[in-house]
């Protein structure tokens, strides 16, 4: 087939711009309103290029807090937030990658009802069992506690199931040559499972800090003090709709502090997460 | 080293399956075994019934007069090589065959010193810092029987290793690991499915179909007198020729017209009794017409093998291959008169399939 290359590739390149322009043009706004003082933002005049605030407000919103609805420093927040979104993720890595070695490679009884169980627990996010699991956590004296914002969010199937799908494409043969080899379960598990398993591991990891640090419903229910509250819980917090005294430059940074530990994670790990996803050759 | 003993070994799958219908044949110390049969015929079961991989339904697997029914791969002092080779990836070479010596507790620089006697022995000293997906078939499968070697067992196991090559490196591997095997003087079980590789490595060749034993013997022995018409059509290349005939009298076959002397045949059987007579391709000698003992072959086309002729047509309106040298035959279709040497005429019951031998 004969085709303008040179045309359609400027087509493509015209089209992704589009697209990048639009993801990245509210980020960039986010971050220029962040780097001016409320008085310029509120006037409605925010320029497009960044203003001379930027080491005044982001120190600020990182060690002292607003003056407005929550005083705490982001710095806190920002520190609840990474613990609890790193218990979720190392938490169900570790959950996750025992019970699908346990239903792979063991035969037990009602190991399918089991597996079945956890499975169910794709259709019942915390969302949908919210008021029963507050109830638990409460009961628990967990309110307010790092155990009470990670554990429930721990509980689900996904890693579970990406595991189990993974370790059967793991050859037979290698778990028989190991049994040769005289590796016994667990030398098998550390030895030969968990080294192939490293890029499945750094993607699950990827996905599921992401997905703790973003989490506000859960974060928003079981923390009453302002001293364990999120960085997300933060900035609705910052955002004060009747007063209109919102400071609009801090609340910006704060935005764009919660977006960077998501960035450097996919950063540091996008090559194992690609892999991870991708990968078939065993 | 050790010797190996099944008693009536059978495997039963949970469902009723048998696999394996009760096998009993010991190897000698040092002895080269080779189980041989089409797929499904219960070898692999069990030569992994023999390593542990698979329990034991019912009889005994013993290794070195130690019965090992209940014992653990690990601990029955085997090694084998597995058909895709199921080298560790994430392992270097010198991983993978150091692993298990490792688990064994055995001394770092013990190790050190087998490994590297190994990788001489296999000519793999080069890779040792590689991984496995660094390697070609060839090499991954030295790697494989370094592993089995590093381990001094008692008795190697070889799960159809040659199957991943190519044709000219299989031949190649199947030399090396005659060789080797020699030179270790280790108690092997070979599966393969390849009958060219169960004639050439074993000195006691096992011929299964449908989990039974169709034969044990020397490789020359199965060839020359196959126990049933199972083991002659499926050792030999090509397969022979098996043709209706009748019993015209002692020690003589007819086979249509044709009248055929047959040596190894058994007396009391009634003349005009329904046999099935087995002629191999290669056995086929060219004969004069209206010679005594001359059969009539249609010859319809020749396939050229290089050294030997492929000779395909009919005799007594059946299909037929006879197999010579190239150029001792003008290879033109058409008429040709042949005969057998009545040594080499193979008379089978239709009913049983069972060789009606002496």
């Amino acid at each position: 087939m004969v085709e303008d290359r040179r045309l359609g590739d400027a087509i493509a390149y015209v089209i992704l711009s589009i697209g990048v322009l639009i993801v990245a043009f509210p980020v960039w706004l986010t971050f220029v309103a962040s780097t001016w003082d409320n008085p310029t933002i509120i006037n409605g005049q925010l320029p497009l290029w960044p203003g001379p605030h930027f080491f005044d407000n982001y120190y600020r919103i990182l060690f002292v807090g607003t003056s407005g609805t929550t005083r705490e420093p982001v710095a806190g927040m920002m520190l609840n937030s990474f613990i609890m979104a790193m218990a979720i993720a190392v938490g169900k890595i570790f959950i996750s990658v025992l019970s699908a070695y346990a239903i792979v490679y063991y035969r037990f009884p009602f190991r399918m009802a089991a597996f079945w169980i956890i499975f169910l627990t794709l259709m019942l996010p915390v969302e949908v069992r919210i008021f029963p699991t507050f109830k638990v956590v409460s009961d628990l004296r967990m309110l307010d506690t790092y155990q009470g914002l990670a554990v429930p969010l721990i509980a689900s199937a996904t890693g579970t199931l990406l595991f189990r799908q993974f370790f059967m494409t793991i050859p037979d043969e290698l778990l028989e040559a190991s049994k040769i080899d005289g590796a016994g379960p667990f030398k098998f598990f550390k030895d030969t499972v968990i080294p192939l398993s490293m890029t499945t591991i750094a993607a699950l990891f990827v996905i599921q800090f992401i997905y703790g640090w973003n989490q506000y419903l859960w974060p928003l229910l079981v923390t009453t003090r302002d001293s364990m509250q999120t960085i997300v819980i933060g900035i609705k917090k910052m955002i004060v709709t009747s007063d209109a005294l919102t400071e609009w430059q801090l609340a910006m940074a704060t935005a764009m502090l919660a977006m960077l530990p998501p960035v450097l994670v996919v950063i540091a790990m996008q090559r194992l997460f690609v892999k991870g996803l991708v990968e078939t050759e065993k | 080293m050790a010797q190996v003993t099944l008693t009536n070994v059978k495997k039963v799958y949970p469902g009723g399956v048998e696999a394996v219908k009760g096998v009993s044949f010991d190897i000698p110390d040092g002895g080269f075994c080779v189980l041989v049969g089409p797929s499904g015929c219960g070898k692999s079961t069990l030569l992994r019934m023999v390593a542990g991989l698979e329990t034991i339904s019912a009889g005994e697997v013993s290794i070195g007069n130690r019965v090992v029914n209940q014992i653990e791969p690990a601990d029955r002092d085997i090694a084998m090589v597995f058909q895709n080779y199921a080298l560790y990836p994430h392992f270097s070479v010198y991983d993978n065959m150091a692993y298990g010596l490792r688990n064994l507790g055995t001394p770092k620089d013990e190790i050190d010193r087998r490994v590297k006697e190994a990788a001489r022995i296999l000519a793999i000293e080069p890779l040792l810092e590689r991984r496995p997906k660094q390697l070609s078939g060839g090499q991954r499968q030295r790697v494989a029987m370094g592993r089995a070697i590093v381990r001094k067992p008692q008795v190697f196991l070889f799960d159809e290793p040659l199957s991943n090559l190519d044709a000219k490196l299989r031949v190649q591997m199947r030399v090396e690991i005659k060789k080797l095997q020699r030179a270790l003087g280790v108690t092997s079980i070979y599966v393969t499915h390849d009958q060219v590789e169960a004639m050439t490595l074993s000195d006691k060749l096992v011929v299964m179909n449908g989990g039974q034993v169709e034969q044990i013997g020397l490789p020359s022995e199965v060839y020359k007198k196959p126990a049933s018409r199972f083991v002659a059509t499926f050792i030999g290349s090509p397969p022979m020729n098996i043709l209706p005939g009748t019993i015209d009298g002692p020690g003589i076959v007819a086979l249509g017209d044709a009248i055929l002397e047959a040596r190894d045949l058994r007396a009391d059987l009634a003349a005009g009794a329904r046999v099935e007579v087995g002629l191999r391709p290669e056995d086929i000698e060219i004969a004069s017409e209206g010679e005594a003992g001359s059969l009539p072959f249609d010859i319809e086309f020749i396939e050229e093998l290089g050294a030997t002729q492929l000779f395909h047509g009919q005799l007594a309106g059946l299909p037929f291959i006879m197999q010579a040298a190239t150029d001792t035959i003008s290879a033109q279709p058409g008429r040709l008169w042949i005969s057998v040497d009545p040594d080499r005429v193979h008379v089978f019951d239709p009913a049983t399939g069972q060789r009606l031998g002496l």
